[in-house]
């Protein structure tokens, strides 16, 4: 909906907000993201936005961003409505955006180097700008060592360094960052941090928006708005909010302000002390050690629990935590050292010690499509426990977790918070001695959090159930017996959480998390920081880019998507695979797999005659060994039958008693032919082959068997144009080109877009300067180079490997290559505009493509024997055309006046693609 | 017996789990249906509306009545064109056949001369030049016959040959097509089926959830394995009795009972592709690119879309060890030709014994996937 734009009355609103949100309401499907909220956010601040997940802390900063399609209600950003094109195109180079994931909008394959170049380009940087202003960036993160390594393989905290240099290479006004720092380990975090507050002391008057799960982060910053259900809680300092619901931190300060019904039965946490005394040991690892290849995901791990002990597991993500976990529980051998549970050692897959184990995974991994009593039905019976005492075990547990009133609920509808507890149930069900529970409460409120703790501290003290729990937070690790830290693949400290801060004379568990860390890595950052920070400040006051005509920023946006396919497809070996190896591949299978040649047909004679008559005849096709292949004499009809049944033979000539008598006769004597009609293409040419040595024989006046050449008939001349052999493999080779160069280059082209759509890096597109067809095209250009590349090979192929000569124009033929693929590849861009998942892309891509290629294009069927509706599909199908083409140059050496229409038809059809996807193609998430 | 009833009740899970994806269902109910009788329906190997052109240099009674044998569905009106314009035409692809009529047809037929048709075909469209090709031969020398049979009635061959089409009598293409349709369909969903069930428990991270269970990978692989099957056998009955019985009206020669243990033993070998393929495949994404790949080339080399017998040599004994070929083969000689367990136990044979040792390979291999996943 367009609402005029009042840049006057809006710049007078600037100064106090950086952006104003009215009244805005958005929903997916049923559920609401966002309920009628209204908000003013002060600009030249650090904002922080907190809630658990859910809340619609994403979908707000989205819209603040210009990513997100506005529904209802209207946002004003940097003086401007924000749903307007044209201010969105004008403010876009001042807005910078960060999505929620690690690396979402970053792409895998390419380095760090190659991720930073790309944003830069597309903010139309110029070379020498990109150049020092990488460097800067980079030196100012702390990734200038690995300049060339593949963002895929970066830590959470590095790939996160790397994102937010990308959102600062064109210098923002408003920086806008979801969740930057969930999953990251304490050092990378407090780094981050440090980082973003000197680019803000060197850029004052520059707004950050920022959403976090983690209220302590929060704690630091300016102004806060608290979320809840997609309404603001509360809004203000935080010294304020913690003031205003008289708490002493942020955490129980959001929920002091949730609504009285989420808050009831809220109490803070006691923890009875363990009883005292030597327990038996639960775990017992001893140097356990796992390598993948060259890469040591953990390192000579040893650890030692006690039965009924909370023994928290803390570490970034993928420092190994997991994977030790995997290699307790037996799912994993470990490469060295060995693992004991209950004094029982662990041996890989074995079944025994599952039973003694309750595991909760990562994320949730139950059965969405099952209800919660499904769910908990399964697991009963897959443990094999008796029905009836199933039923009283479930009873109790849905009791005591609460579960009651969402008994037949689908899992995957239940809140975040139901289902951990679901899950726990699970893991439970069976009684188990050990559980082991990996990140159960992330992405959970506070609330229901803590409700999850007192389960946990109610199986751990009264029923002595151990638990193994990794976790994020450093509120509930302080809950744990004793915690263990954990950084790429070793343990730095296991102790008391007290004693772990006290040991290290640190305020906090994170701040001594933080310190072991950097004895581990043995280096102190803040003394480089400094020195990196001045370069960076020095920096950015140097580089004010310079103007650039709009023709050459777009044309240089355009080939930096080129570039990125390029290297993405480049690194990629599926996809690399799948475009060269698959086209040689599909070429053999088609060129020697279709053929439509019937020769060496076997059959069989039962001739009831047996006279010189009935044996001249029966020669003939003796004489005709391309065509038919003899096999022993039939002796009866149910001989005949059964081998016709069994497929030995395929045609049963059967000459009558008297034959001979009635030729001399001159009565007209007859022939049975059996043919195996059930192939009926198969059957239809036997029968034409039988026809015709009869044909030729009573036309020879030397036959054999004592007739005249029949009066009346005329001799045929057949003339097999284009291919005098009549081999199907002339004719079918130079169809396969056209039937490959749509199919691969298609999918690959839809795939491209739709795997940005799905991963996350369409972003980069949507909020920056990027015009459509820039995208498009820039995008499409190195799938038509790898069209004409594999138009090359097939074309190898036919001349060498099938010896199909080519008659006509190469030249003609690359011409009208070059825009088929053009063509195909467009077609491939028309689908991604509707399809969202890469699988959808896939198929559809194959169905749409496929049909009237195979049916309508004169591939089997020659297009002038088409009518109806299928003659008008095959005459808007580019194919039909390319077919034509190709046929026409291998076989009939064409020349080009044959050839233009062809060529005029494809050369009209890529304009026709261009605006159908740029018209589809949406330059908002919606 | 623990074994069994984990496979049973994990086999029940599958079941609710196929039941809940409602674009998998419309696929499955798509596959057997629109699209069997759409490949029935719609197959091109039959001469149909073929379009033919006529030069008659002589242009005598005869050789007009020629022309006017020729009528639809087989041909389309013949055109008459000039000798001349014959190479041109045929380089436009305007027709497909053309035949030229030499002066003096007619009289050097009555002066018991054979005079020479030249018969022109576009041979790129291989499988109509052969057929369409005899027919019109057929055709014409039926006419001269009949033409001067009313004034001399020798004007017949001597000898009478009878083709007779056995199994199909009418030559009916979407008997042939429905039951290959069948075929393709089986190997493609049970495929896709039972490696998108790997896939999805590794994406959702049930797997993992499983594996922590006292269940083995055997269990696990084996509940996919008749669960997805169970779907297909289903979904194949259905189709093979509305569809292909009911609607396309193609006969059942063979015993029902027979195929069904076929199509068991082969479900046995294409469950056992889609958990390989499904392991192999790191994401749904990759999965489908390959389903692709895999799938036309079982469909092309089996045999239901043109004949081993055409294949290379050297191809066939390769194509030999593909169970979809044997399957394609008993099909034919159960459903078409009525054979029996005499004719059809070598496929039975062979497809047992491909299909356990792919599906030994492919659980190793699932089994060893799951040991490495992160």
């Amino acid at each position: 909906m367009p609402i005029p734009e009042s840049h006057v009355s809006m710049a007078i609103d600037d100064r106090a907000a950086v952006a104003s949100i009215h009244g805005v309401t958005h929903r997916y499907g049923t559920t609401i993201g966002l309920d009628g909220l209204s908000l003013d956010i002060p600009s030249g601040r650090m904002v922080g936005v907190i809630g658990p997940d859910g809340v619609g802390k994403s979908t707000l900063l989205a819209l603040i961003a210009g990513a997100k399609k506005i529904q209802q209600g209207k946002v004003i950003v940097l003086g401007g409505d924000i749903a307007g094109a044209r201010h969105r195109r004008e403010t876009c180079p001042r807005i910078a955006y960060m999505p929620q994931g690690l690396g979402k909008n970053l792409y895998f394959e390419l380095s760090v180097q190659e991720n930073v170049d790309f944003m830069a380009r597309l903010f139309g940087l110029t070379a020498g700008e990109r150049l020092s202003r990488i460097r800067e960036l980079l030196r100012a993160t702390g990734l200038s060592p690995f300049p060339d390594r593949p963002a895929g393989k970066l830590s959470g905290g590095m790939k996160q360094k790397v994102g937010l240099c990308g959102a600062l290479v064109h210098e923002p006004d408003l920086l806008i960052l979801d969740e930057p720092t969930t999953g990251v380990d304490p050092l990378s975090r407090r780094q981050f941090w440090a980082l973003i507050e000197e680019i803000r002391s060197g850029r004052p008057g520059m707004s950050v928006i920022i959403s976090t799960a983690y209220m302590d982060e929060a704690q630091q910053w300016d102004w806060i708005v608290a979320m809840d259900a997609g309404r603001v809680l509360a809004t203000g300092t935080p010294a304020a909010l913690m003031e205003r619901t008289g708490t002493s931190d942020l955490e129980r300060c959001f929920i002091a302000l949730l609504p009285e019904e989420k808050r009831t039965g809220h109490v803070d946490l006691t923890i009875p002390p363990r009883p005292t005394g030597k327990s038996e040991v639960a775990i017992d690892a001893k140097g356990l050690t796992c390598r993948f290849g060259n890469f040591v995901a953990v390192d000579h791990v040893s650890l030692t629990i006690e039965r009924g002990e909370i023994f928290g597991f803390l570490g970034s993500n993928g420092c190994g935590k997991s994977t030790t976990m995997k290699m307790l529980t037996g799912l994993l051998p470990p490469t060295e050292g060995s693992a004991k549970l209950f004094g029982q050692p662990v041996d890989a897959g074995s079944i025994e010690v599952r039973k003694n184990i309750g595991y909760m995974t990562q994320a949730f991994s139950l059965y969405g499509e099952l209800t919660v009593r499904q769910n908990l039905v399964l697991d009963a019976r897959l443990y094999h426990i008796p029905p009836n005492k199933a039923e009283t075990r479930i009873k109790e547990l849905v009791e005591k977790f609460g579960l009651g009133p969402y008994l037949d609920a689908l899992a995957s509808d239940l809140p975040m918070g139901l289902r951990q507890r679901l899950s726990l149930a699970v893991a439970v069900l069976h009684g188990p001695a050990l559980l082991i529970l990996d990140e159960p409460t992330s992405g959970v409120d506070p609330v229901a959090r803590d409700n999850f703790w007192e389960l946990l501290i109610d199986l751990s003290r009264n029923q002595g159930v151990t638990i193994f729990v990794t976790t994020h937070f450093m509120n509930e690790a302080m809950r744990c017996d004793r915690i263990s830290l954990m950084h790429a693949g070793k343990v730095l400290a296991a102790d008391v959480p007290k004693k772990l801060i006290e040991a290290r004379g640190a305020a906090t568990l994170e701040e001594a998390f933080i310190g072991y860390m950097e004895d581990a890595i043995g280096e102190t950052t803040t003394d480089g920081q400094t020195k990196e920070d001045a370069d960076l400040r020095a920096g950015t006051d140097a580089s004010q880019h310079a103007v650039r005509s709009g023709l050459s920023l777009r044309l240089s946006r355009l080939l930096a998507y080129t570039i990125n396919e390029t290297m993405q497809i480049l690194r990629d070996p599926v996809r690399l695979a799948f475009a060269f190896v698959g086209s040689a591949l599909l070429m053999l299978v088609f060129g020697f797999g279709i053929t439509t040649d019937v020769e060496h047909v076997r059959y069989a004679t039962f001739d009831l005659d047996q006279t010189l008559e009935s044996r001249s005849y029966l020669e003939q096709f003796a004489g005709a060994p391309r065509y038919f292949a003899q096999q022993a004499h039939v002796r009866s009809v149910e001989d005949a039958l059964s081998r016709m049944q069994s497929d030995k033979i395929s045609l049963v000539l059967e000459i009558p008693p008297n034959f001979g008598r009635d030729i001399r006769k001159g009565s007209r004597p007859e022939i049975l032919a059996e043919v195996d009609g059930a192939d009926t293409f198969r059957g239809e040419t036997v029968a034409q082959y039988v026809q015709s040595v009869q044909d030729a024989m009573l036309l020879d006046p030397n036959n054999g068997i004592g007739i005249k050449p029949q009066k009346y008939t005329a001799n045929f001349q057949d003339r097999y144009m284009y291919n005098p052999t009549f081999e199907s493999v002339y004719a079918m080779v130079p169809s396969i080109p056209p039937i490959l160069l749509i199919l691969l280059p298609a999918i690959l082209m839809a795939v491209s877009i739709v795997r940005e759509k799905e991963l996350g890096s369409m972003i980069n597109f949507y909020v920056t300067p990027t015009g459509r067809l820039e995208y498009l095209i820039g995008k499409q250009l190195p799938y038509i180079a790898i069209g004409m590349m594999n138009y090359f090979v097939l074309v190898t192929m036919a001349l060498l490997v099938f010896d199909v000569p080519l008659k006509g124009s190469f030249l003609m033929l690359t011409l009208c290559t070059l825009l088929y693929v053009t063509v195909t590849t467009g077609i491939g861009m028309v689908i991604s505009t509707f399809t969202s998942s890469q699988v959808a892309a896939v198929f559809v891509t194959t169905i749409v493509t496929l049909l009237p290629t195979i049916q309508f294009s004169g591939f089997l069927q020659p297009v002038s024997t088409l009518a109806g509706r299928a003659r008008f599909v095959g005459s808007i199908w580019p194919t039909t055309y390319y077919m034509h083409a190709s046929k026409g140059v291998f076989t009939k050496g064409l020349h080009a006046n044959l050839l233009a229409p062809d060529l005029t038809f494809l050369a009209c059809s890529i304009p026709v693609l261009w605006t159908v996807s740029a018209l589809a193609l949406s330059k908002q998430e919606r | 017996m623990t074994s069994l009833l984990n496979i049973f009740w994990l086999g029940l899970k599958e079941l609710r789990s196929v039941s809940s994806d409602l674009v998998m269902l419309i696929f499955v109910v798509y596959s057997f249906t629109g699209a069997i009788y759409a490949q029935a329906t719609g197959s091109s190997s039959e001469v149909n509306n073929a379009s033919i052109a006529f030069a008659d240099e002589d242009n005598s009674a005869l050789s007009r009545q020629l022309a006017e044998a020729f009528y639809l569905p087989r041909f389309q009106t013949p055109e008459p064109i000039a000798v001349t314009d014959v190479e041109t035409a045929m380089d436009e692809g305007r027709f497909m056949f053309v035949v030229v009529i030499p002066p003096q047809f007619e009289a050097d037929l009555r002066a018991g001369r054979h005079p020479d048709i030249q018969l022109n075909i576009d041979a790129t469209a291989m499988q109509q030049a052969a057929i369409g090709g005899g027919y019109i031969k057929n055709i014409i020398n039926e006419r001269i016959s009949s033409f001067f049979r009313r004034t001399d009635d020798s004007a017949q061959p001597s000898i009478n040959l009878i083709i007779r089409r056995l199994f199909n009598p009418n030559g009916e293409t979407s008997w042939f097509a429905s039951v290959v349709g069948i075929i393709n369909q089986i190997t493609l969903l049970t495929v896709v089926l039972t490696g998108a069930a790997v896939i999805r428990e590794r994406e959702h991270g049930t797997l993992e959830h499983l594996l922590v269970m006292p269940l083995t990978a055997f269990e696990i692989a084996m509940a996919k394995v008749w669960a997805n099957s169970c779907v297909i056998l289903v979904a194949t009955a259905l189709s093979l009795y509305f569809i292909v019985m009911k609607v396309l009206h193609a006969p059942f020669s063979g015993s029902v009972s027979l195929w069904f243990s076929g199509v068991l033993l082969y479900l046995f070998f294409a469950t056992a592709l889609g958990i390989f393929l499904g392991t192999i495949s790191r994401s749904m994404a990759q999965f489908a690119l390959l389903i692709i790949f895999v799938n036309v080339m079982l469909q092309l080399l089996s045999g239901g879309s043109t004949p081993v017998e055409s294949q290379p040599v050297w191809l066939q004994y390769m194509t030999f060890f593909l169970p979809s070929r044997h399957f394609v083969s008993f099909s034919q000689k159960i459903i078409y030709r009525g054979g029996g367990l005499d004719a059809v136990w070598p496929q039975f044979a062979m497809v047992s014994v491909v299909g356990l040792a792919f599906f030994i390979y492919s659980l190793a291999l699932f089994r060893k996937s799951i040991a490495v996943t992160k």
